[in-house]
Parts: C-alpha cells; sequence; structure tokens
C-alpha cells in the first residue's frame, strides 16, 4: 500500500538530496557530463559571487523580521478572535481569507495600491496631506512593504493559533481567576505555556519558509519594475530596486536555471540544506511534535 | 459594581472597535483592487479611488489580449489532475502511517516529515536534471507527475486524521474477513471524507496558486502557461494599464473565493488540524 508514496520518497526526494551533494562538486551545464571540480563551487560562494551575500542578508531580513512580525500580528488577531461568539465564522473567513488569494495576485495588488504617483495608498495619504513615500520603488522600503503584504496574508497562522488557544483548558483560567490573577498573568502563565508547542511549531515552519522566499519578492520586483517577469537572460532585473528584494533562492533560480550552472546551484542548495536542518533540528528536539501517536 | 460594569463595557466596545478596524484594512486592499479594474486605463494614472465612469472595459479587453481561458483551463489542468493522483497515492501511505504497526513505521513517518518541511530547492537541481534528461520540460509532467508518488503534506494532513478515527471500527473490519485494502475502502474512507475534502482542497489551491513550478518547468512554452504565472508575466505588456492588470488580478482570485465560499467549512476544519493535535 506504501508503494507509491515509498518510491516518490526515494526517486523525489532521497535519491535527489544525494545527487545534489555530488553535483555541488562539480562543473555542469547539462549539455555535456558533469565535471568535478571538487570545492570549487563552494570557495566561490563564500568568496567570490558578487550577489550571493546581498541574497544571503535579505533573506535573514525576512527570516529575522518577517516571520515574528507575522507570528505577533496573528497571535493578537487570534487572541481578539477566540472571544467572539457571535459570528465567529464571519470573523475567522474575514482575516483567512487573503491567505487564499494566489500570492501572485497579491503581490500584483499591493504593488499597485503601493504605487508612488497614482496608487490609492499615496492618494489617501495625500488627502491628509502627507507625502507618500515610494514603497516598493525605494530599496530601503522595498522589503518593508512586502512585510505588510506578509502580514496580511497571515491568515494561515492564525487558525492554527485559533485553534490552539481554543483548546486551552477553561478551567485553568478559573482556578486563577479565583487566584485573583489579572489578564496579563493568565497569558504569560496561562495561555503562552498551554500553545507553546504551536507557537514553535509555526516558528519553525515559518523560518523554512522564509528560508526559501521567492515568489513575492520575485514578482515585486518586475512588477515594480515595470518589466516582464524573471525570464531567461533577465537577470539584472531580479531584486530591483538595487538587489534589495534578490533572495536566496532566487540568485539560486538564476544560477541554475537561467545561467544553467547547476553544479553552482547544487552548491547553494547543500547551504539551504544545512540550515534548514539546523533549524528543523531546533524543532524535533524540543517539540517532539511528532512522536508516533495511536497508532 | 457599576465601575465594574462601565469597564466591562468599555472593554467590549474597545474590542469591537478594534476588530472592525482591522477588518476594514484587511478588506481594503480588495476594494482597490476591485475598483480599479473599472476604470479607464488614464483614469488609474490620476490617482482618483472611485471609478468614474464604471467600464465593464478593462475585462473584455483582458480576454482580449491574453488567452485567459488557456491560462484558466492549463491551471484546472494542473491543480486538478495533481489532486487526483494525490489522493491515489497519499491516501494509502497516510492510513499505513497513522494505522499499521511495523518496524520502520517511525522511520518512514520521520522522512514524511523531513521531506515536507525542506525547501523543495534542496533537492531542485537533480530533480530539475531527471525532467530535462526525460525531454519534458515545457509539459505538465514535471509538475503533475510527481503527486503520483504521494505527496508529504498531504499524507501528514489525512495522517492526522485518520488517527482520530477509533481502532474498534477498524478491528470490527478486520474480524468480518477484510483485508487492509478492505479496511481502507469501506471503513476509513468513508469515516474520513471532511479530512479527504481537506487534503484535495488545499492540494488544489496549492498547485493553483503556484508560481515556482511554472516558472520552473513550462515559463518557455506559453501553451502550458498557468493563470498563476500568465499573470505574473502579463503586466509587462501593459505596464501602464492598471485598469487591466487590476482586472485580470480579480479574474485569477475569484475562483479561489467561490471554491473558499463553497468548502468553508470543510476548509475551516482541515486548517485546524494543519499539524497542531499529534
Amino acid at each position: 500500500m506504501t508503494g507509491p508514496a515509498l518510491i516518490g520518497l526515494v526517486v523525489f526526494f532521497l535519491y535527489p538530496l544525494c545527487a545534489n551533494l555530488f553535483y555541488s562538486f562539480t562543473n555542469y551545464d547539462l549539455a555535456s557530463p558533469p565535471k568535478w571540480i571538487g570545492l570549487r563551487n563552494y570557495t566561490y560562494l563564500f568568496t567570490q559571487d558578487p550577489r550571493v551575500g546581498k541574497a544571503a542578508l535579505n533573506t535573514l531580513w525576512f527570516v529575522v523580521i518577517l516571520v515574528p512580525v507575522r507570528m505577533a500580528c496573528s497571535l493578537g488577531i487570534a487572541l481578539l478572535l477566540t472571544r467572539r461568539k457571535r459570528a465567529a465564522g464571519l470573523w475567522r473567513t474575514l482575516f483567512y481569507l487573503p491567505a487564499l488569494v494566489p500570492p501572485v495576485a497579491s503581490v500584483v495588488g499591493f504593488v499597485f495600491l503601493f504605487n508612488p504617483g497614482a496608487g490609492p495608498v499615496n492618494t489617501l495619504l495625500r488627502t491628509f496631506g502627507l507625502k507618500g513615500p515610494l514603497w516598493f520603488n525605494d530599496p530601503a522600503l522595498s522589503k518593508p512593504s512586502l512585510l505588510l503584504l506578509g502580514v496580511w496574508m497571515m491568515g494561515d497562522i492564525m487558525v492554527i493559533f485559533l485553534a490552539a488557544l481554543l483548546d486551552v483548558p477553561k478551567d485553568q483560567y478559573e482556578a486563577a481567576e479565583l487566584d485573583g490573577a489579572g489578564s496579563g498573568s493568565k497569558f504569560w502563565y496561562i495561555t503562552i505555556p498551554n500553545i507553546s508547542p504551536v507557537v514553535l511549531f509555526s516558528a519553525v515552519t515559518g523560518v523554512i519558509a522564509a528560508l526559501q522566499y521567492f515568489t513575492e519578492a520575485a514578482v515585486a520586483s518586475s512588477v515594480a519594475n515595470g518589466k516582464t517577469g524573471i525570464d531567461a537572460g533577465a537577470d539584472q532585473l531580479l531584486g530591483y530596486p538595487n538587489d534589495s528584494l534578490l533572495t536566496f533562492t532566487q540568485w539560486m533560480y538564476v544560477q541554475g536555471f537561467s545561467s544553467f550552472q547547476l553544479g553552482y546551484a547544487a552548491a547553494m542548495a547543500v547551504v539551504l540544506f544545512v540550515i534548514a536542518a539546523a533549524v528543523m533540528a531546533v524543532l524535533l528536539r524540543k517539540a517532539g511534535l511528532f512522536r508516533q501517536k495511536g497508532a | 459594581m457599576n465601575t465594574v460594569h462601565t469597564k466591562r463595557a468599555l472593554a467590549y466596545v474597545g474590542e469591537h472597535a478594534l476588530l472592525i478596524a482591522l477588518a476594514l484594512i484587511f478588506l481594503i486592499p480588495v476594494v482597490f483592487v476591485v475598483l480599479t479594474s473599472f476604470m479607464g486605463g488614464h483614469q488609474t494614472l490620476t490617482g482618483a479611488l472611485w471609478p468614474h465612469p464604471f467600464e465593464w472595459s478593462n475585462y473584455i479587453t483582458a480576454f482580449r489580449t491574453a488567452p485567459l481561458g488557456r491560462w484558466f483551463a492549463n491551471s484546472l489542468l494542473y491543480s486538478g489532475a495533481s489532486t487526483l493522483l494525490m489522493l491515489v497515492s497519499s491516501v494509502p501511505m497516510a492510513y499505513v502511517l497513522a494505522k499499521v504497526r511495523f518496524r520502520w513505521s517511525g522511520v518512514l513517518f520521520f522522512a514524511v516529515i523531513i521531506a515536507m518541511l525542506l525547501p523543495p530547492q534542496v533537492t531542485q537541481v537533480p530533480v530539475y536534471v531527471m525532467w530535462a534528461q526525460l525531454r519534458v520540460v515545457g509539459t505538465f509532467w514535471p509538475l503533475i507527475l510527481p503527486h503520483l508518488f504521494g505527496n508529504a503534506f498531504s499524507i501528514f494532513l489525512l495522517r492526522q486524521f485518520f488517527l482520530s478515527i477509533p481502532n474498534e471500527y477498524l478491528d470490527a473490519a478486520r474480524m468480518d474477513g477484510n483485508g487492509e485494502w478492505g479496511v481502507l475502502t469501506r471503513v476509513v474512507v468513508p469515516m474520513a471524507k471532511p479530512g479527504i475534502a481537506a487534503a484535495s482542497i488545499f492540494m488544489f489551491f496549492q498547485c493553483w496558486n503556484d508560481y515556482y513550478g511554472p516558472l520552473l518547468y513550462t515559463s518557455e512554452n506559453p501553451d502550458r502557461w498557468t493563470i498563476a504565472y500568465g499573470l505574473a508575466s502579463f503586466h509587462g505588456a501593459h505596464s501602464t494599464d492598471w485598469g487591466v492588470i487590476m482586472a485580470v488580478t480579480a479574474l485569477a482570485t475569484l475562483p479561489v473565493v467561490l471554491v473558499f465560499f463553497f468548502a468553508q467549512r470543510t476548509f475551516v476544519e482541515g486548517i485546524t488540524l494543519t499539524g497542531v493535535k499529534g
């Protein structure tokens, strides 16, 4: 019964994982067979590649800023929603729906809304007498603009938090109230410990997702730039403005599938693997989330 | 007593005011995208917030200038076929992981989790090479076929659902002379219909919204563009005509909202089980 899925695991996961390590020590362009070059891909990656450092820093920004901010906002909204008895479904739907909108559509929409000239956001700011910034066209604000989009699309985390919050045993709150606990201490001493496995779970999945941050940044760059997508030969358009939106996986995409430096892309994949695996090790250690139960 | 009441009332009003304000902020982007899609080309450049006059022409232009029908059909094919194939393979695997004890079940489950969590880019190069050597880059095969061999996230989600089915039902079916296949198809699948529906919807939307896959495998063959990829490439040719671009954006979102509207309950049920409860 597990046959097909086992084949899938081997063909699309275990084998490529090993093969990737091999490719990372080679020079490979798909046209001729891979040529062994030892560690040269790695030395180029860590010491010479002009744009990989910028790409890694941008990715780090999304890991360090986007993930916690999204989690804090979703927890805040989930807390507000747990107390809604009337029309609870309507409220949930409302805050969840943006998470369903195709990411490409959300990005295109946001770049238009925040378009410096005639975008509705700056038009609104103008009616209050404020001069709106350049948003996606300003290297200093392009990442924060994507952060706004990320918060808007936080519904997936919000629903998970909501489910966890609704699961916290009511009698613990009642006992604390009898002891005279205020809402602040109830939150810290009851809510947080009860939902901490879920917080950890969403932190780790969030970090893993941020490490592969691609679609939103790539589409925002090309739409804000007013040019076509990131087709072959369009490397220079990536990361607009001024490489501020170039992420690690975008640079890997360009190296591997636009310039066909597959060996080098494989070396980048190894680096990504090491970081993602370290993050996951923390999860599997701490949470025990995936312990076998009920089998 | 009175102050307590006033305090409660104030808190109630304050919370609702906050929620309503937040809800408006969440709705505003959608409202403006839809409004702009009814504006004439010159109007979108003037910073107008309300369309005057209301024009449908952007939608007509959108269908005239881009093969929207084909993009939608391609998205439907990619998402529908992937979902069907996923069910064929992931349901049995999830069942085995949830309900059958055997020596390597722990290791297998661990492998599924790792495959689910690791970024797909980690294995992208060899997988791409594989498809390139099979000469199918530019077709839907690299996007659809892997699902015939299971999808880690779906397996995980389905397993969580199957765990909640009491073992007594399964044992009873086994006593009646059913093999594992019989137990799965006659007992587990009927009882886990909401879970299977949720996993299917997730899979469908994941493919519908996918940008990276089509970019990687079908971007050089415009006949195989999906709506998500097509939309991202559309603005290039119409870079200033925001009205038309917003019309296409609204059209790309519409099916998702419609499906959600009709499958709301299943959706919420599925989401609340996403990896939280063991």
